[in-house]
């Protein structure tokens, strides 16, 4: 069975984020950019899977020169080749799912692993866009998944519990943090990424639906205020509390 | 706390490949989660963190720069000194560890050992199903190993061992003690399992340094080795010292990850500690320590990666790795102690690494050579002179 995980390039969330001179985009200068984190649980399930059902692991990623970092990641924890689809451009997420969703199907990959969102912008629709697009069936924010067969078990994070679903490849499933321990990239891992290919190749070309027209930092956190440090200074913070916080 | 990004006056990431980068973070990440967090609790209450043994292994940093076909990574040594730098940035008792298993272990088995050997104990040494220690300190002859008086003969099949070692790291919990003893005179090297007769290493208590580490004694009571457990190639006190080599070019790494440890949260604590209505970090004097303390870790980088280049085009020499190793311990335990009185009292405290950094290093200045010793071994090499005796 062919397995493939989508994988994407982000900003480190201890990074401080600058915005760029367009005022539209993240200035990269400065800024150490990682896998996404979520990307990682999809990676160690993709690679779980393989290890228990056999078959190989393809990572597709896309964007620029720089993604081949991440993509060396992956490969150093153990995937056996990796797709880089080429695109400096913005794009919004339906033209990434549509991209990746092409991949998919040329490589013939019956089940795919996402992360359940990207920690950049945070859309958290690739994955299920991607399954719609292929018409493959699609778990969401999963914490616990089984393949037996061609059945898959999968438990999903809703509020306050969890969901227990049964559904069947081809699939698409998004990772929630617990859905397992990512493995550290190992030495041997990282020396035998050396050997291992990158296949770059422009990513389909698709339309914008989305246009960012400006990124915008959250404000500035205001100082904090002491009021006074014994029981007297109590009544002034209930008042502050009610009338300026209002969260009383 | 703030997630450690590295310590890189100047620009030395530049100079490392991406495997080398992709490396050192791998080892970074693995202190970060599983080190860091259980280190002072094993430090305080004095036990070596065995459940790393597996993890550690199964990320490759036992004997990381050996062929692969016994299991290693085969990685240069700017990407070995880099494993160093970040296991003692976690703790100098972890990195001892690694220390003794690759350089002190595995490299006499791969350098001296018959084949057999390697082929038994080097897959399973970088797998960590087997723990190896290194005898060559006695408690009579420390500087002077030359002196050591435990002593093999030959006898039908094999050898009979008589003596004792001291301060070993790891021999209470080694499965195998590569161990230097004098046959007719003359130093060669004997591998002693765990088990066989007449041999025990009880564990030495009472240390107030590298308190996350198993330091023992070995004691020798006619154990018989079988002739296939002497490593065959190793001829004179040379081989004991090649070894050495191997480990003190782990050690000038290590150290200046112990270096980092402490300006990291020296800087981030005088950055947030209030005095006189003040961040300490903006007295001058707290400033002159930090800067102090940036300037010996870029010294000890520049210093470190030159000898890994060295190292890596077979041009090192051993005086080498002794100026790298004398200067580097020597500043890094100086760094540590300055971090510390940055903190106040709060520096004796095990919430914050410098306490325990700074004890440590105490070990890690004396053993493998002391800095007098490296001292004198640079010495007769400028002047021609040895002054030992
Ligand atoms: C925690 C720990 C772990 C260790 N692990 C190991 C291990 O795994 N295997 C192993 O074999 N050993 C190990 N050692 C031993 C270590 O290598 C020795 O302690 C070291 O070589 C110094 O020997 P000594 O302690 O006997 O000191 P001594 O040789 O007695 O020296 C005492 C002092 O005298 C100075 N001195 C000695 N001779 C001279 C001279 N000619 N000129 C000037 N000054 C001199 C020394 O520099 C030192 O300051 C370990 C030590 C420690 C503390």
């Amino acid at each position: 069975m062919k397995i493939a995980v989508c994988v994407s390039h982000v900003p480190d969330t201890a990074a401080k984020i600058n915005i760029g001179a367009d005022g539209k985009t993240i200035d990269p200068n400065g800024v150490t950019y990682v896998v996404n984190p979520y990307d990682e649980f999809a990676i160690e399930e993709a690679l779980k899977t393989k290890e228990a059902a056999g078959g190989e692991v393809i990572a597709i990623s896309l964007g620029g020169e720089a993604n081949k970092e991440t993509i060396r990641k992956a490969l150093a924890m153990g995937v056996d080749s990796a797709v880089l689809l080429k695109d400096d451009n913005y794009r919004d997420s339906l033209s990434v799912a549509k991209a990746l969703a092409e991949e998919i199907k040329a490589q013939n990959a019956e089940l795919v692993f996402f992360g359940k969102q990207s920690v950049d912008f945070d859309n958290s629709v690739v994955g299920q866009m991607t399954a719609e697009l292929l018409n493959y069936n699609c778990v969401s924010v999963v914490v616990s998944f089984k393949l037996e067969g061609n059945k898959i078990t999968a438990e999903r994070e809703i509020e306050g519990g969890k969901e227990v679903v049964e559904t069947s490849l081809p699939a698409i499933i998004t990772a929630q943090k617990g859905l397992n321990e990512p493995r550290y990239a190992s030495l041997k891992g990282i020396m035998a990424a050396k050997k291992k290919t990158i296949e770059e190749k422009p990513a389909a070309a698709a339309e914008n639906k989305v246009e960012v027209l400006g990124l915008k930092k959250p404000a500035a956190k205001q100082a904090g205020k002491i009021i006074g440090s014994d029981a007297t200074a109590v009544p002034e913070l209930v008042r502050l509390l009610k009338e300026e916080a209002k969260v009383i | 706390m703030n997630k450690f990004t590295g310590v890189d006056y100047f620009q030395l990431e530049s100079l490392y490949s991406d495997d080398e980068i992709m490396i050192r973070n791998s080892v970074r990440e693995f202190v970060d989660h599983e080190i860091i967090p259980v280190i002072e609790k094993h430090y305080m209450e004095g036990t070596f963190p065995l459940h790393l043994v597996p993890k550690l292994a199964e990320l490759g940093v036992f004997g990381p720069t050996l062929p692969q076909k016994y299991g290693c990574a085969e990685v240069n040594n700017v990407a070995y000194g880099l494993i160093m730098q970040e296991l003692e940035r976690g703790d100098s008792g972890v990195r001892s560890f690694a220390s003794v298993q690759s350089g002190l272990v595995m490299y006499p088995i791969f350098t001296f050992g018959s084949e057999e050997q390697k082929d038994y104990w080097l897959p399973k040494l970088a797998a960590g199903e087997k723990i190896g220690c290194f005898g060559l300190t006695e408690p009579d002859f420390g500087s002077n190993p030359g002196g050591m008086i435990t002593k093999a003969v030959k006898v039908d099949g094999g050898y009979l061992l008589n003596g004792a070692k001291m301060w070993i790291t790891n021999g209470t919990i080694a499965d195998v003690a590569v161990v230097w003893a004098k046959l007719d005179g003359k130093v060669k090297g004997f591998l002693v399992e765990k088990g066989m007769k007449g041999f025990s290493a009880p564990e030495m208590k009472g240390k107030h340094s590298l308190r996350a580490s198993v330091t023992s004694e070995l004691v020798f009571e006619d154990v018989f080795i079988p002739e296939a457990n002497r490593l065959p190639l190793a001829d004179g006190l040379k081989a004991p010292l090649m070894c050495l080599n191997q480990a003190r070019y782990g050690i000038a790494w290590g150290v200046t990850g112990a270096m980092m440890a402490v300006y990291d949260s020296a800087l981030s604590y005088a950055k947030s500690r209030i005095q006189f209505g003040k961040p300490i970090a903006s007295f001058q004097m707290t400033q002159e320590k930090l800067v102090y303390i940036l300037t010996e870790i870029t010294k000890s980088q520049l210093l470190n990666y030159h000898l890994a280049k060295l190292k890596d085009k077979g041009e090192v020499k051993h005086t080498h790795i002794s100026m790298a190793k004398r200067n580097n311990c020597e500043k890094a335990l100086d760094a540590a102690r300055v971090a510390r009185e940055i903190f106040g009292a709060n520096g004796i405290l095990d919430e914050y690494p410098v306490m325990r950094h700074s004890a440590n290093l105490e070990s890690v200045k004396t053993y493998e050579g002391t800095h007098e010793m490296h001292t004198l071994i640079l010495g007769e090499d400028i002047t021609g002179i040895p002054a030992f005796e």
